[in-house]
């Protein structure tokens, strides 16, 4: 069989073909493994939930409601874990700046916003230095937050006064990851006030959340 | 070394030679030796010893077993390497991460390349550079001299981290007085505490034409002004042109570190250049970038631009005539 | 040629990482451990030998003119499916190479075996070719790094083999990739070429 001559015809034809041929074979693809991704990604965040609202113990949990509460610029999104219809606290997520953008931060509070466990969702810190953070904070590590309070405690890293160890030689990374906690239990606080009190304050919030 | 010039035979030797070279900058090194054992005392002679051995073994090893080639350790320079190296480094930092650098120096920057005379940084700073970059926690963890051994910021550490806060710069306390930051005492790498020590041995690296004036008077110029633009313009969120003199490893860097003739340009116009350059970059990273110092780095990047510049400043060849 | 030497001439004599010296982006960027360059390494092979094929078998239907465009179309598509395969049952892989996944389309090592080779070739041999590239990209990448893993953190494959303490960081960082990359590339010329 001789070669195609590069006509205009011929090219248009084989050009179209080819893009026809692969959207097509794309699609199916993305029919095939639609299912099994949200499926990973629901079970990624259920996951992380579970974690730091029972602290790495087993066991089964609901989630009751998802609300999401916007705060400087940054989308708190909370969600309000339930164990045999009893409430037993919030886990929130957000994304904040450390090192590099993109610090994704699962934190889990009970009801009187104590700290039950948190998890690092997604991380672009230097690894080796501000990626630590995924161990350093957590229970018996030398930065241990767990059962702190933000309102009650000073939740800053000790350089600037508080009483977090930050970690050795990434304190940029450990002053974006105590931030994103207080200002997720910020974030617990105005949408219980809002909820008792009906305040109108932030319900652009709200809409936010059910438009998306 | 300042210029090459060609003549007809016969040739007179001057004298002029590596290892005379080499010595000479080893003698102008030592008060800056003397201050740091006076202030770090045993810690501070274990870290030069380690890298002055670690440097010298390196070497031999490597052009006796990897290149098979003589061995050129008795010209002085790897010891000079391992000095400088070591007076970029904390004295507390474990020995080990000193023999790491060493091998990185010598090994990685220097021999690689085909030994002395062919590496395109200075082995000193690159072995520094890759130390600070792969041990941050040790590299950043000061010693404070005098009383018992307290680790604390160096004060450029301070400067960075006060600025950062939203402080200004009066806000900003603990920072040396100008006296110490001249004499020493303040926290920081081995060689870089005082002052004084690298102005006496700058003075004898001119008196014994070892280097030249423009390295050294380029960088601290270059320095000074800028940091004073920026001072004039706001008092309160730049640290003074004196304060940028005296701290860091600006008065190590230009004295000895730039001067490095390997790495630095021919001739004298382009050393003005490549001094500038490296002033320039050092203020720019110390006021505006992440790391509160910023010597090393801006000495590496002018180290790997010196070949450019040397071919734009080509002296005149005999007979061209000049455009 | 025959087709297993098609496959060495890929994995020793054409080595794409470390003698021709192409797709250094996901050379650098993915090797911070082993697991993660032979994961990388596997994934451009996939996509070299589905490639390599499919280029080979259509290559007279393809006018030359529009050769390049069809030729991307098909690897960006190859590439689309391998990553939406991987989101969706090896998460834990994807998480790591996340961003290098979608540039395997841009990897030259990728156009340029389908432009030197499997535009030339039967669809056997361009399989072959596939495998071989392929290989070798992999070996290389997991070679790498194993090195800056070993070196960064004192681990290989996940298994502690000092404590982390003793990691030099800045293999695990860019310069390290560098660093090493150099030293793997000066060991290969000394042992396949006699000075």
């Amino acid at each position: 069989m001789k070669k195609l001559e590069s006509t205009l015809p011929n090219m248009v034809i084989v050009l179209t073909c080819v893009s026809l041929i692969s959207a097509t074979l794309l699609g199916v693809m993305q029919q095939l493994t639609k299912e099994p991704i949200a499926q990973i990604e629901r079970q990624t965040l259920e996951d992380g939930i579970k974690k730091v609202m029972l602290g790495g113990k087993a066991g089964e949990l609901t989630v009751s409601r998802t609300d999401t509460v916007e705060m400087d610029n940054t989308a708190f999104i909370i969600y309000t874990a339930e164990q045999g219809g009893v409430e037993l606290g919030k886990a929130v997520k957000a994304t904040v700046t450390g090192f590099s953008p993109g610090l994704t931060v699962l934190t889990g509070f009970d009801v009187e916003g104590n700290i039950l466990g948190y998890e690092i969702l997604a991380t672009a810190e230097t690894p080796g230095l501000g990626a630590k953070a995924d161990q350093w904070f957590q229970k018996g590590a030398k930065g241990d937050i767990i059962g702190k309070n933000p309102g009650a405690n000073n939740m800053t890293v000790s350089k600037d006064g508080g009483e977090v160890d930050a970690i050795t030689a990434s304190t940029i990374t450990s002053r974006a990851f105590l931030k994103a906690v207080n200002m997720e239990y910020k974030a617990i606080s105005n949408a219980a006030t809002e909820a008792t009190t009906g305040a109108t304050t932030k319900t652009e919030a709200y809409e936010t959340a059910e438009a998306e | 070394m300042n210029k090459l010039t060609i003549a007809p035979s016969p040739h007179v030797h001057s004298g002029d030679s590596v290892r005379r070279n080499m010595f000479g900058v080893a003698i102008a090194l030592v008060p800056a030796l003397a201050t740091s054992l006076w202030f770090f005392g045993l810690d501070a002679l274990a870290v030069i010893l380690t890298s002055v051995v670690a440097c010298v073994a390196v070497e031999y090893l490597i052009q006796k077993f990897v290149l098979k080639v003589p061995t050129t350790i008795s010209d002085g320079s790897a010891i000079v390497t391992g000095l400088i190296l070591a007076f970029n480094l904390p004295p507390a930092l474990p020995l080990w991460i000193v023999v790491v650098g060493a091998v990185f120096a010598i090994g990685v920057c220097k021999m690689t390349f085909g030994g002395l005379g062919q590496n395109i940084v200075n082995p000193a700073i690159g072995g520094r550079v890759f130390l600070l970059m792969s041990f941050p926690a040790q590299m950043t963890t000061w010693t404070v001299p005098g009383v018992d051994a307290t680790t604390g910021a160096t004060p450029l550490g301070l400067m960075k981290e006060g600025l950062k806060s939203g402080k200004s710069v009066s806000e900003i306390i603990g920072l040396p007085e100008t006296s110490d930051l001249f004499f020493g005492g303040i926290g920081g790498s081995l060689g870089e505490v005082s002052a004084l020590a690298i102005l006496i041995g700058l003075a004898f690296l001119l008196i014994a034409r070892i280097i030249t004036w423009h390295i050294p008077v380029a960088v601290l110029g270059s320095m000074a002004a800028l940091q004073g633009v920026f001072y004039v313009a706001s008092p309160e969120s730049f640290a003074s042109p004196l304060f940028t003199l005296l701290t860091g490893g600006a008065m190590l860097g230009a004295v000895f570190m730039a001067t490095d003739y390997v790495t630095s340009p021919m001739s004298g116009k382009g050393m003005v250049i490549y001094g500038c350059g490296i002033g320039v970059l050092t203020v720019l990273i110390r006021d505006f970038g992440a790391y509160p110092e910023g010597m090393s780095f801006a000495i590496l990047l002018m180290n790997l631009v010196t070949p450019l510049i040397n071919r734009f400043c080509k002296p005149k060849r005999f007979g061209e005539i000049a455009k | 040629m025959n087709n297993l030497k098609v496959i060495l001439n890929g994995i020793i004599k054409e080595n794409p990482a470390l003698v021709l010296l192409l797709g250094m982006c996901p050379t650098l960027g993915t090797t911070t451990s082993a697991m993660n360059g032979m994961g990388m390494g596997l994934a451009t092979m996939a996509v070299l030998m589905c490639s390599n094929t499919v280029i080979s078998l259509i290559k007279r239907l393809i006018p030359d003119m529009v050769r390049i465009p069809s030729f991307i179309v098909i690897i960006a598509t190859f590439v689309t499916v391998l990553e939406m395969l991987m989101k969706a049952y090896v998460p834990s892989l994807y998480a790591s190479l996340g961003l290098f996944i979608p540039l395997i389309v841009v990897n030259c090592i990728v156009l340029g075996r389908a432009e030197s080779f499997a535009a030339k070739n039967s669809p056997l041999a361009s399989l072959c070719d596939g495998i071989g590239s392929g290989l070798g990209f992999t070996l290389a990448l997991t070679m790498l790094g194993a090195i800056r893993e070993i070196l960064g953190s004192g681990m290989v494959f996940g298994i502690r083999l000092w404590s982390e303490d003793f990691g030099v960081l800045a293999f695990v960082l860019a310069p390290g990739a560098f660093i090493a990359l150099a030293y793997l590339i000066v060991i290969v010329n000394k042992l396949t070429k006699k000075a």
